[in-house]
């Protein structure tokens, strides 16, 4: 009698422990607003990680709705990884305060903003709608600069290790495995991206800027007339008629992005309409970070030649 | 600064092409523009960094930035400590909320109705006579209230919000609550005056709403508003589970309709409600809901219509019971909203009343069946529906359907019965819209309806409305 009320105190116990901290203790949940900060906690915590993406490559990532199934991630996350720099404002801001987990507020060590550990582009000096969807923080893709990943992956191993600190030693020794792949790689793509210098570009909207920044590609314009504003064609008449002056070489798209304004383009000017996996899963090759920069450095000689 | 600039990109361009085109400057002024926008923005930034960089120097601990707060944190690294640049946000306006304005109205081409309602359904509004129900029976030109919202963490513990709606020398406090960001376990607390979670549409502002009008069914339930609103406390628990379910509790003040003020202590109000979500595949995903809310009316009063066709007055007491069931499903190619996507979205609502009703005069010069005040009981069990679906076919067009019945169902006045007309009567209302949004801050909206909600008339309603947001505006819902 004793012995069976003891082990229902035990059971009940057991299931409340498990119902209020559900079974997220084995390893450190990471909730990752976009697939390349998912990416990179995998390439720090390995094993000791259990990594959710919040979005995918085909995504336009200023175009996520504060969907019931990222509620329910976000309560059990242990960090959040994000972006950062109003890139989720419109739906991550809701997401943390309606998932009840105190750990992932903005502030708190489970909350983790990717751009705000490098230099940002495209800070605009003044905020006006008039311009369209401007961050005021800077341009948020920062990714697309590897040099970057290094930096946000050194801050994060940090973080992670914080966070989890029975793992820190992995985390420390996952970083650093990844910075020694990531250093000789970047050699390798700067050396093999080395024709591109100078290149002239158009970009669909300006989520290409820390790349063609990184690979000395010059932009000469965006397809879209405002930023978060689709092409129309009275701009891309524009853009087209610019291109007797200053011809662009290629232009470049997101997975994402619709693909009819920049064949449109490409198509009257002759050149290549140049589709970039953007982010991990963007396409077949980019699988991983490596592969991301691996595909993009690729599609752009192919268009380049 | 910027000259160098301009004269090399002319003079290139004039060694290139000896006979510049028109067009040919334009594009090289353009693109000097372009330049010197860039180069402008890029020496403001490193200005704001070096002074920055100098501040820092000079005063040794640095205080945290109020807009980088999760920079903050970070400063264990050494990258981050440099980078944190938003050199306004070390000034104290820094804290200023987050201020956000709508504006909205219409034109609207309708019958003239004296006095606007739904047939079978007590008019929320009580006894207005004259201008009927605001908003809802306005013709020509006219503008809705305009919405100020004012939001901000209060500090690491609490977020509060206020939403000011303002219409010709009124100011109204449609929401002022704070939330808790610090309990943790899945629990959120939240309390002062708020939009109940009971519902679909319940907590969605006018401005989200997919057409220029709240379905009737909300209308009936809730009034002009077309939501209840809560004076008092919501207790919230999101389950640790892989898919989305939710259960929340609340109890307020219930002064609204249908209840009415009580003077008393406890609460006058409590509702309850349950959601539970999740993705199919990566295009779809969706939302179901069930809630219930209790509320009591004493003395609410409304006009009824004597067997004689001469308007009396009923005042009711007893309780006010309502299930409500609700479903979204929201689908998009590939998960991504932005160029197409579809909404499918319906809810359910059956309400009970069961108290006594009093038969007065409206008008002691006009006496009815109920002059010298007749009591008698009151129960009614009514329930209504709507189902809507909302295409978006390009980034900026939207198209939608939506239909909508009521059935005012059993409507029992004891007594009285002798007295009043009971109306037994089926409101339906087919609705087609289309809009337009240059951005995700403005549209506009050209809506048809087929409004058969009162008796007798067939009311064909066209309206163009237009809705803008100012400032900082936050996410919203799913």
């Amino acid at each position: 009698m004793r012995t069976s009320s003891k082990r229902l105190r035990l059971a009940v116990f057991a299931l409340f422990s498990a119902l209020t901290t559900g079974v997220a203790q084995a390893d450190l949940w990471v909730f990752a607003t976009v697939p390349e900060w998912g990416a990179l906690a995998r390439e720090i915590g390995g094993d000791k990680v259990t990594v959710y993406n919040a979005t995918h490559a085909l995504q336009d990532p200023h175009r996520i709705e504060a969907k019931p199934s990222l509620l329910a991630q976000a309560r059990r996350a242990d960090l959040v990884v994000a972006a950062g720099a109003d890139l989720e404002v419109g739906w991550l801001p809701l997401v943390q305060r309606d998932s009840g987990n105190t750990g992932i507020q903005t502030g708190k060590p489970g909350y983790f903003e990717a751009a705000m550990q490098v230099n940002r582009l495209d800070v605009p000096t003044v905020l006006d709608r008039a311009h369209g969807d401007v961050h005021a923080a800077g341009n948020p893709h920062v990714h697309l600069d590897p040099r970057n990943v290094l930096k946000i992956g050194e801050a994060l191993s940090k973080r992670m290790a914080e966070l989890d600190s029975a793992n820190a030693a992995a985390y420390q020794s996952g970083y650093k495995a990844f910075a020694d792949r990531w250093q000789s790689a970047i050699a390798r793509w700067e050396k093999e991206a080395a024709p591109l210098k100078g290149l002239g570009v158009l970009v669909h909207h300006q989520s290409f800027v820390y790349l063609t920044h990184w690979l000395g590609l010059r932009e000469l314009g965006t397809l879209e007339p405002k930023p978060g504003i689709e092409p129309t064609s009275s701009h891309l008449g524009s853009l087209l008629s610019r291109q007797r002056v200053t011809p662009a070489k290629m232009v470049l798209r997101a997975a994402y992005n619709a693909d009819g304004p920049s064949q449109w383009i490409a198509g009257k000017a002759g050149m290549s309409a140049v589709m970039l996996p953007y982010t991990v899963g963007g396409t077949a090759e980019a699988k991983d970070l490596t592969g991301l920069f691996d595909d993009t450095v690729q599609r752009l000689l192919k268009a380049a030649r | 600064m910027h000259k160098p600039f301009a004269v090399a990109a002319l003079l290139a361009a004039s060694c290139g092409a000896q006979a510049a085109s028109d067009a040919d400057l334009a594009a090289i002024r353009a693109q000097i523009d372009d330049m010197k926008k860039t180069y402008e923005q890029r020496i403001a930034s490193l200005e704001k960094k070096l002074a920055e960089a100098e501040a820092q120097g000079k005063s040794a601990p640095r205080v945290a930035p109020a807009a980088t707060a999760p920079v903050a944190v970070q400063t264990a690294a050494p990258v981050a400590a440099s980078t944190a640049s938003v050199a306004s946000a070390t000034r104290a306006s820094g804290f200023n909320p987050e201020v956000s304005l709508i504006l909205q109205g219409q034109y609207k081409n309708m019958k003239n109705v004296a006095e606007r309602g739904i047939t079978g359904f007590v008019p929320a509004g009580g006894h207005d006579h004259g201008n009927g129900i605001e908003g809802i029976s306005k013709r020509g030109f006219s503008i809705d209230h305009t919405e100020l919202v004012l939001a901000a963490n209060i500090d690491p513990y609490w977020r509060g919000q206020a939403i000011l709606a303002m219409l010709d020398g009124e100011v109204e406090v449609e929401e002022a609550w704070f939330q808790s960001l610090g309990i943790g376990a899945g629990i959120g607390l939240r309390g002062g005056r708020f939009r109940s979670g009971i519902g679909y549409l319940n907590e969605q502002h006018p401005h989200m709403w997919d057409f220029a009008d709240a379905p009737l069914m909300y209308r009936a339930m809730f009034g002009d508003h077309a939501s209840f609103i809560q004076d008092g406390v919501q207790l919230k628990w999101v389950a640790p589970t892989p898919f989305f379910l939710e259960f929340g509790a609340e109890a307020g003040r219930g002064h609204t309709f249908p209840g009415t003020d009580l003077n008393k202590n406890g609460s006058g109000a409590a509702a309850m409600f349950a959601h539970l979500g999740s993705d199919v595949g990566i295009s779809n995903s969706w939302r179901a809901g069930v809630s219930y809310l209790t509320t009591k009316a004493k003395e609410r009063e409304a006009h009824f219509e004597d067997t004689a066709g001469v308007e009396a007055l009923g005042k009711y007491s007893g309780n006010s019971a309502t299930w409500l069931a609700d479903f979204v499903w929201k689908w998009a190619p590939n998960g991504n909203p932005k160029y197409q996507n579809f909404k499918l979205q319906g809810e359910y609502f059956n309400r009970q009343e069961k108290g006594d009703l009093l038969c007065e005069d409206a008008d002691t010069l006009n006496p009815t069946t109920c002059t010298g005040g007749v009591g008698s009981a009151y129960r009614t069990r009514q329930s209504g529906w709507y189902a809507q679906g909302v295409y978006q076919f390009t980034p900026n067009w939207r198209a939608g359907l939506r239909y909508e019945q009521l059935d005012s169902g059993t409507r029992d006045f004891g007594a009285n019965n002798a007295n009043l007309v009971v109306d037994s009567y089926k409101p339906k209302k087919a609705t087609a819209m289309v809009d337009y949004s240059w951005s995700e801050f403005s549209r506009v909206r050209l809506q048809f309806a087929q409004d058969k909600s009162m008796f007798g008339i067939t009311d064909n309603q066209v309206t163009l409305q237009y809705i803008m947001s100012l400032g900082a505006h936050g996410a919203h819902k799913f």
